[in-house]
């Protein structure tokens, strides 16, 4: 067991190690982007992706995928915009409370098809996705909530600066923090990890992997919701497409971490540093002066040599066939929708 | 394992009555069925074999690659940068086009980049062992951003004339060139999954891949071909589309990768692998079709019509598991 701990600490050393010559990279052929200044608004872009894979992390390592997270992001980043264009007194402090009890709703039904039903989650957040982002349309008709629209209060919150930092920056910080005490700490969090890793023992010791399942996804929904606020907030406007196509990037973010998407492994900091690396890849371009449109190109091409570099670092020679096999039980169980284990009748 | 050795393998074409009854695919026609008459009660354009092929084409493109890309999830791998796969052999298309040269050489551009970027997939995910869904999140980013790089924001429209023939053009009286291709594609599907060898280890590889490499079969070999046909089909969609709307944008064929696995899913392939067939497949793509088509003619936007899908997907995959249920439940108490 110590090993593996030993192991999982190196991995997210060394991806901490290519973030960190990134930035020197990236510095030492334009010093501007070193600025304390800079890299705050770098870390400030970067924080609605880090909450969001966070989130899809706890998901990930349950053995699904919340691919709405983005159509949930948007969806309450439009009611809550509408709320407050057309209530400017309600406390925005309210709203942002709303926001994440209707996110954590949203994955809830995500969730509650995935633990009652038994049904893949890739095919029921497909449907959802398509469904929360409809609904943004019939909600506003196809219209934008614009910057005027929205009250002083609602647009202030995430810009304003504490110690120098946005706030926007501190909720990010404040849900790594408490990501890493569940993960680490709670039995809670552990679950997660339990129910991942070997359903059919989790099963045994008494965790009831569905319901497991589905708590990440309430606590993936939940963040998703907040974030609908700080986006819409941030960018300060609110309309049918915004963060179309996000979830990729945010389950790119965790598979850049080493989130094994067989669910299971993964650390807050993985998931972390992940996102940390999609964000500053989108930043500096401009600044070291290559055309932002290969942006997507080189987001795709790091994914794909990062878990080249971890399913490497993985490889036991020889095991692949059992470790399929185990894959294999795994997805037979999930299929048949319930832990109950074979009693041979 | 007792229980998953009693599961029935639910991918033999056996035709007696009852069996084709209680079938996913008789479901399917039903539903068609139902939600083609309702259409042609409330619209009186419905009915229309003009109008009928016109719709033909809303589906026919994603259908194509939705047919080899039911044998991939049917082996327990699945291919989400087909969307990006169009857009770069549609970018390659657009540039030998500006060239000059001539309609063969484009089309062979368009399907030769589909196939190599299958083969890069299928290489990724073959060699080192990782889940397909992640290696084709990032190629899907790749291929689609490569396209990004080389475009900016220009448009590329320089095909010659004879080159509309293939997203245009009728083969005889309203059947378009693309349905003609689609039925001839999904006939050829049909034998290679349900009547040769290589479809019988298809499903061997879906269920049970461990014992299909002990068995001999080539696994990683298999999918190999399965990752290079989708890419060939995507490269084959890609002519087809950028043939009907005479330009390339890089935004060309955008989240076409999710309505494909709506598509096959809804079809009733298991996601997880092992079992689905072809014809429900096509079934699923006429009943996309005719449902985008009759919500069109009454003026209902797209992105609702999304809504309608993504219903559509989760209570169809569902039902199933509540008849089950159901079922079990009764037994228990009898």
């Amino acid at each position: 067991m110590n090993s593996i701990v030993e192991f999982l600490k190196r991995r997210e050393v060394l991806l901490g190690i290519v973030v960190l010559c990134m930035i020197a990279i990236i510095g030492s052929i334009n010093p501007n982007f070193l600025q304390i200044r800079n890299l705050i608004s770098v870390y400030n872009d970067t924080s609605i992706l880090i909450i969001l894979a966070l989130g899809q992390m706890l998901v990930i390592l349950t053995r699904c995928i919340d691919l709405s997270v983005a159509a949930n992001l948007a969806l309450t980043g439009m009611v809550v915009g509408l709320l407050n264009a057309a209530f400017p007194g309600f406390p925005v402090e309210g709203l942002i409370v709303l926001a994440v009890l209707m996110g954590a709703c949203l994955g809830a039904i995500n969730g509650a098809f995935v633990w009652l039903l038994g049904v893949p989650a890739i095919v029921v957040t497909l449907g959802t996705m398509s469904i929360y982002r409809g609904s943004i349309f019939l909600l506003s008709g196809g219209d934008w909530v614009n910057a005027h629209q929205m009250s002083p209060a609602f647009l202030a919150i995430p810009r304003q600066l504490f110690l120098g930092v946005p706030v926007l920056s501190w909720m990010s910080l404040i849900v790594i923090a408490l990501m890493v005490y569940i993960t680490r700490f709670r039995p809670f969090g552990r679950q997660f990890f339990a129910a991942g890793g070997n359903p059919r023992a989790a099963f045994y010791t008494g965790i009831n992997v569905g319901f497991v399942q589905f708590r990440a996804f309430v606590i993936s929904g939940a963040l998703a919701g907040l974030c609908g606020y700080l986006w819409v907030s941030r960018y300060a406007v609110a309309y049918t497409e915004v963060a179309n196509g996000f979830e990729l990037q945010v389950v790119a973010a965790c598979v850049i971490g080493g989130i094994s998407i067989m669910g299971g492994v993964g650390t807050v900091a993985g998931a972390f540093l992940g996102a940390l690396f999609l964000g500053i890849i989108s930043n500096s371009l401009s600044i070291i002066g290559v055309s932002q449109f290969w942006q997507m190109a080189i987001s795709g091409a790091v994914i794909i040599i990062a878990v080249i570099a971890n399913s490497r670092s993985e490889k036991k020679p020889g095991r692949i066939i059992l470790r399929e096999a185990v894959a294999a039980d795994a997805i037979d169980e999930s299929a048949r929708g319930d832990t109950r284990p074979a009693t041979g009748q | 394992m007792e229980q998953s050795a009693k599961l029935p393998i639910p991918n033999t074409l056996s035709t007696p009555l009852k069996s084709l009854l209680v079938r996913w695919e008789t479901f399917l026609l039903a539903v068609f069925a139902a939600v083609f008459i309702a259409f042609s009660v409330t619209s009186p354009y419905f009915l229309n074999v003009w109008n009928l092929s016109d719709a033909t084409f809303n589906f026919t493109e994603r259908a194509l690659i939705a047919l080899p890309m039911a044998m991939l999830i049917i082996c327990r791998e699945i291919d989400l940068s087909v969307a990006s796969i169009i857009a770069l052999a549609s970018v390659a298309m657009g540039y030998v086009a500006q060239t000059g040269a001539d309609v063969p050489l484009i089309v062979l551009t368009g399907i030769t980049v589909g196939l190599l970027c299958g083969l890069f997939n299928g290489f990724v995910v073959t060699t080192f062992g990782i889940p397909s869904i992640v290696v084709t999140i990032g190629t899907m980013s790749l291929f689609r951003g490569i396209t990004q790089g080389l475009m900016g924001n220009q448009v590329l429209r320089d095909y010659p004339f004879e080159f509309a023939f293939f997203g245009q053009g009728y083969v005889y009286w309203v059947f378009s060139f693309q349905f003609v291709l689609f039925l001839s594609c999904a006939l050829l599907f049909y034998i290679l999954l349900h009547r040769t060898n290589f479809g019988r280890r298809t499903y061997a590889i879906g269920n049970n891949p461990t014992a299909a490499e002990f068995s001999g079969i080539k696994v990683r070999r298999h999918k190999m071909i399965l990752f290079a046909m989708v890419g060939v089909m995507a490269g084959v969609a890609s002519v087809l589309l950028t043939s009907r709307l005479g330009s390339t944008r890089p935004a060309i064929a955008f989240g076409w990768e999710l309505s494909i696995v709506t598509m096959v899913v809804l079809g009733g392939v298991n996601i997880l692998g092992g079992s689905g067939t072809i014809p429900g497949v096509v079934i699923a793509a006429f009943l996309m079709g005719v449902v985008t088509f009759g919500l069109g003619l009454m003026n209902i936007p797209g992105i609702v019509m999304n809504i309608i899908i993504g219903l559509m997907l989760i209570t169809v995959i569902s039902i199933p598991v509540i008849m089950r249920r159901i079922q079990q439940h009764r037994s228990r108490h009898l």
